[in-house]
């Protein structure tokens, strides 16, 4: 799946005089700042400064909150139907109406929103995780390690990832922690790529020279220097990785290869409504438009992280 | 640029070499081709069938036997059908690629445009429009867009159809064929449209700040000859580098449009045999999918050179 | 060789916000002096960026005539504002930039005309080279197209023969090599001195009146300085082009002006004869900056003197004259710390803005013989600013 990385930040404006960029001069100069900042507290306040980063993560959190505690804030019981109302638009008693058996759609969709919302986190986080491991390993020792990681992901650029995920979730069952895993098994390599990237051109860059020629050790330079400085684009891919995990997950689950009934993620909500075009439109909207919502917020902040991290950065 | 394009090509065979032996090995370890003879519950009925397809010789040698087979057109018969799995692809083939290929074409014109569009009209209304239209494009799931896409323009609207290519049994190519490839195109086509034209526009405002822009203004050059010859030629060439690494996604995305609007192309015989676990189809699709893949970017890596005379002469 | 004083720029106040009146200047009548009929009459000129942390003024009223076949130095550091004076003169500032002032080329106003009337002056009447050749020539088309264009850009009905002809005849002149092959290359096979070179053909493809240079030889090895500086006098002896070089390289200046601006955070805050400059610089800094040109016969143990402390930050200006905090010669508070210094004519048509201008100590033989060293590297500048 498409995640936004590729997006760059604003390039400077058509014909740009000759000058110094006036946040670095800013910054630098000792007249305009007598306290020198911390790297976190500029962090912070570049990262507030991007309005659309805070409200994202304020929705973001506010959509954990009420999915992750749906049994006190649902008006409903998880699965509660009632057969003789059976559809209903959106009403009073329904905000998000209901569907053939009855059940609210408003309380299915923050349940559901626990599944997806535990896969897309569980699978970032382990990609990452492994990913950057691999990656810094990759791009510090280089040789044969880093050669079989480039082959590999090179295997992956020819077959399409949904396939090849369909076929792994056929082989080895679709449950949740199935799900997670596979997904991540295929989705760390994307993430070390990145970091191999990171650690190489960070790896040629004088202060690690100075450290190697201090004498630090191979571990100690990584530890050290190379994954505090690839912090930036590990944390940014994160949050993207959130984003891909959850498409990729209700794409599958739409197909009838990811979550399966009982088990309910927004996924396949849009899979047993698929079909209900003409009557009950109203069961296709609400499932999508919570993964658009979560998908939007979390690029969103990635991009405010990304801002925040490297503001010079161009991508 | 021959020379160029050999080398790509010559570097692409071990790639495919080896993706296709890995994509056998993971299909053939996670069906049985005999499985529809399991309710004989006569086991020699099953070892006769794997003994006359190979099943018990080792991996590399089932490889070897199918990639022979396959170079010489015979990808196998279809354990579901009975049908030639060379026949099934080659109708599949079809459907598809009309899809893809219109599908590629609309989004590279499109997301041009836009972006080239929004980086000249950079910072006005129309601009963040885009902006942010581009940012619900790459985070909607295209499935969903679909699905919406035929509520509102095939049910409620009606100006669309949303069931296969054609109306009943016609093959024309002709206004009723539009009609069915406008929904499904830009499903297709709705995620990579936007972020390609965030891409180019990120490029395009790179370019126009560039050095040789300033240089061409200098000469006295008209403003639009400075966006379309000086700057769209050095924007198009990261784009493009973009464009190939997603043909794969495009495939992807063949899977679910195919689904959703019925097209029996191969995103649907890819479904079908996988939910059936007919084997041979599935390890044909793969190869065929991958060399598709391989040569959309080969044939990206041509644009490449003919606009960058660095790749070109080097 | 036209040395001479530009008196209209001393009538007038340069900043309306300072504390005192201008000292009033009189001034010798200089019969030499043909300033009304300068080619390029530059006024007042200002430019203000507006930016999130506040108001840059990265030109602050610069004034200065250019007459015909004239080399006009501007000198500074990075961010002084000599390269945005060369943009704003051509117009080739982005719509954020705030400009005031008057710049008139041959007595018509420039400031203010419609994109397409500047259009036809671009690259016709001024033209401009610029200091990275590898990024200002565009990667993707070949030299010789490149060039063609600035002149099909100009004269419509010429035809495609001609142009070559041209195009080729121009790579010539300007010292390249094989010109009919070369033609038809890309930026990227060329050497860096090469570019150079293509760019300056390309400047000068219109035969312009006024050639601008923005530090044409700051990306190139010194030999190949000298060579390229080399094609500039060869322009400029058989167009009688004016041209404006900008630079940070004093050698540079040293070789081929005839006069020199010296700018300082955006401000103009001397101009003189090349001469006057090296022999007699009347502002602080343009002595700071003369006497940390190394010298060849120096002693190897001798320390450069160098300019205390960092540029300053253009939006945070020192109050009074900009260059105090790291002026030797500052009396502080009053007057360098709270008065800005007027730009005033000290004789013969030496300008400076320094509250001092007359008092400072002559160079010394030491600096002195630093300056013989930096005319001597103007052949072959050894010297890199």
């Amino acid at each position: 799946m498409k995640t936004d990385d590729e997006i760059g930040e604003e390039p400077a404006p058509f014909g740009v005089p000759v000058m110094a960029e006036p946040h670095a001069e800013l910054e630098l100069s000792p007249d305009a700042e007598p306290v020198a900042r911390s790297q976190w507290q500029l962090f912070r306040r570049r990262f507030f400064r991007h309005k659309a980063a805070v409200l994202a993560g304020t929705v973001l959190l506010f959509l954990f909150v009420v999915c992750f505690g749906a049994g006190w804030f649902a008006f409903y019981d998880k699965n509660h139907q009632d057969l003789l109302l059976g559809p209903t638009a959106p009403s009073k008693e329904h905000w998000f109406g209901t569907d053939q058996l009855g059940r609210d759609t408003l309380t299915e969709v923050l349940y559901a929103g626990q599944i997806s919302l535990k896969i897309g986190l569980a699978v970032a986080f382990i990609s990452t995780a492994v990913g950057a491991v691999v990656g810094a390993i990759a791009g510090f020792v280089g040789k044969w390690i880093d050669q079989l990681l480039m082959r590999t992901t090179d295997l992956f650029l020819v077959v399409p990832a949904i396939a090849v995920l369909a076929i792994a979730l056929k082989r080895f069952g679709q449950s949740d922690d199935t799900i997670i895993l596979v997904l991540a098994g295929l989705g760390w390599m994307y993430m070390a790529r990145i970091v191999r990237g990171q650690v190489l051109s960070i790896k040629e860059k004088e202060f690690v020279e100075a450290a190697r020629a201090a004498g630090a050790s191979g571990p100690r330079i990584v530890v050290r220097h190379l994954l505090p400085n690839c912090l930036g684009p590990i944390v940014v891919n994160l949050t993207l990785g959130i984003a891909a995990a959850i498409v990729t997950e209700s794409t599958l689950s739409f197909l009838g290869f990811g979550v399966t009934p009982p088990s309910t993620s927004w996924g396949n909500m849009l899979s047993s409504a698929e079909g209900n075009y003409s009557i009950n439109a109203h069961l296709l909207y609400f499932p999508g438009l919570m993964i658009l919502l979560t998908v939007l917020c979390v690029n969103f902040l990635g991009d405010g992280l990304r801002d925040a991290f490297d503001p010079q950065a161009k991508h | 640029m021959l020379t160029y394009c050999l080398r790509r090509l010559l570097y692409s065979i071990p790639v495919l070499l080896v993706a296709s032996f890995l994509l056998f090995g993971f299909v053939r370890s996670t069906f049985d081709p005999t499985s529809r003879l399991r309710a004989s519950r006569d086991p020699s009925v099953v070892q006769a069938e794997r003994d006359r397809l190979g099943l018990n010789d080792p991996l590399v040698v089932q490889y070897g036997s199918w990639l022979k087979d396959a170079v010489s057109g015979d990808l196998g018969v279809s354990s579901r059908t009975n049908e030639d799995v060379s026949s099934m692809l080659w109708r599949a083939m079809g459907k598809t690629l009309q899809l893809i290929v219109i599908g590629a074409f609309v989004s590279a014109f499109i997301a041009v445009g836009v972006g080239v569009f929004s980086a000249v009209r950079q910072q006005s209304v129309p601009d963040y429009l885009i902006t942010g239209l581009s940012y619900v494009g790459v985070a909607m799931p295209p499935f969903w867009f679909g699905l919406i896409a035929i509520q509102v323009f095939g049910v409620q609207l009606g100006w669309f159809k949303f069931v296969g290519l054609h109306s009943g049994d016609s093959t024309a190519y002709d206004v009723d064929y539009l009609k069915h490839l406008v929904l499904p195109v830009a499903t297709l086509c709705v995620q990579i449209v936007a972020s390609w034209s965030r891409y180019e526009r990120a490029s395009m405002l790179d370019a126009l700040g560039a050095d040789y822009v300033r240089t061409a203004r200098a000469k006295g050059v008209p403003r639009y000859k400075v966006i379309f010859k000086h700057a769209l030629r050095n924007a198009l060439i990261p784009l493009v580098t973009v464009m190939a690494l997603d043909i794969g996604a495009l495939f992807g995305g063949l899977i679910i449009t195919e689904q959703i609007f019925s097209i029996g192309g191969m995103g649907r015989l890819f479904l079908d045999a996988l939910l059936q676990g007919d084997v041979y189809v599935l390890e044909a699709w793969m190869i065929v999918v991958a060399a598709l893949i391989i040569l959309f970017n080969l044939f990206a890596d041509v644009i490449y050179g003919i606009l960058d005379p660095r790749i070109r002469l080097s | 060789m036209t040395v001479s004083a530009t008196p209209s720029i001393l009538k007038r106040s340069i900043d309306g916000t300072t504390l005192t009146e201008p000292t009033a200047i009189e001034l010798e009548p200089d019969p030499s002096a043909q300033w009304s009929g300068a080619l390029l009459e530059v006024r007042d000129l200002t430019v203000n960026f507006e930016t999130d942390d506040g108001i840059v003024r990265a030109v602050d009223s610069v004034s200065f005539d250019v007459h015909e076949n004239e080399t006009l130095g501007i000198v500074g550091e990075s961010g002084s504002g000599k390269s945005v004076t060369s943009m704003a003169v051509l117009g080739l500032l982005p719509r954020s930039a705030k400009i005031s002032g008057s710049v008139k080329l041959k007595g018509r106003e420039l400031i203010g005309l419609r994109e397409s009337e500047m259009r036809a002056i671009r690259g016709k009447a001024i033209a401009m080279v610029f200091q990275d050749a590898l990024a200002s020539l565009n990667p993707v088309l070949r030299v010789g197209d490149q060039i063609a264009e600035a002149i099909t850009v100009h004269e419509k009905k010429v035809p495609d023969k001609e142009i070559k002809r041209r195009v080729i005849e121009l790579l010539d002149l300007v010292g390249i090599p094989n010109p009919v092959e070369r033609a038809e290359q890309y930026p990227h096979e060329y050497s860096g001195g090469m570019r150079q070179r293509a760019m300056i053909a390309m400047s000068i493809a219109n035969d312009p009146e006024v050639l601008i240079a923005d530090e044409p030889t700051t990306a190139l090895d010194v030999t190949i300085q000298a060579q390229v500086l080399e094609v500039f006098e060869r322009i400029q002896t058989r167009t009688r082009s004016s041209i404006i070089l900008i630079t940070h390289d004093l050698g540079v200046v040293a070789g081929v002006s005839d006069r020199v601006l010296v700018m300082y955070a955006g401000r103009q805050v001397e101009m003189t004869s090349v001469d006057e400059l090296f022999y007699n610089p009347r502002h602080p800094y343009a002595r700071g900056l003369l006497a940390s040109l190394p010298r060849v016969d120096g002693r190897r143990d001798e320390r450069l003197n160098r300019i205390i402390g960092q540029p300053p930050s253009l939006i945070f200006l020192p109050q009074g004259c900009a260059f105090h905090p790291r002026c030797d010669d500052a009396r502080l508070p009053a007057p360098c710390a709270t008065q800005r210094p007027e730009l005033r004519d000290i004789g013969n048509g030496h300008v400076s803005a320094c509250h001092f201008a007359e008092e400072l100590p002559t160079l010394s033989t030491t600096d002195l013989a630093a300056t013989d060293a930096a005319e001597t590297d103007a052949a072959a500048p050894e010297a890199d600013g």
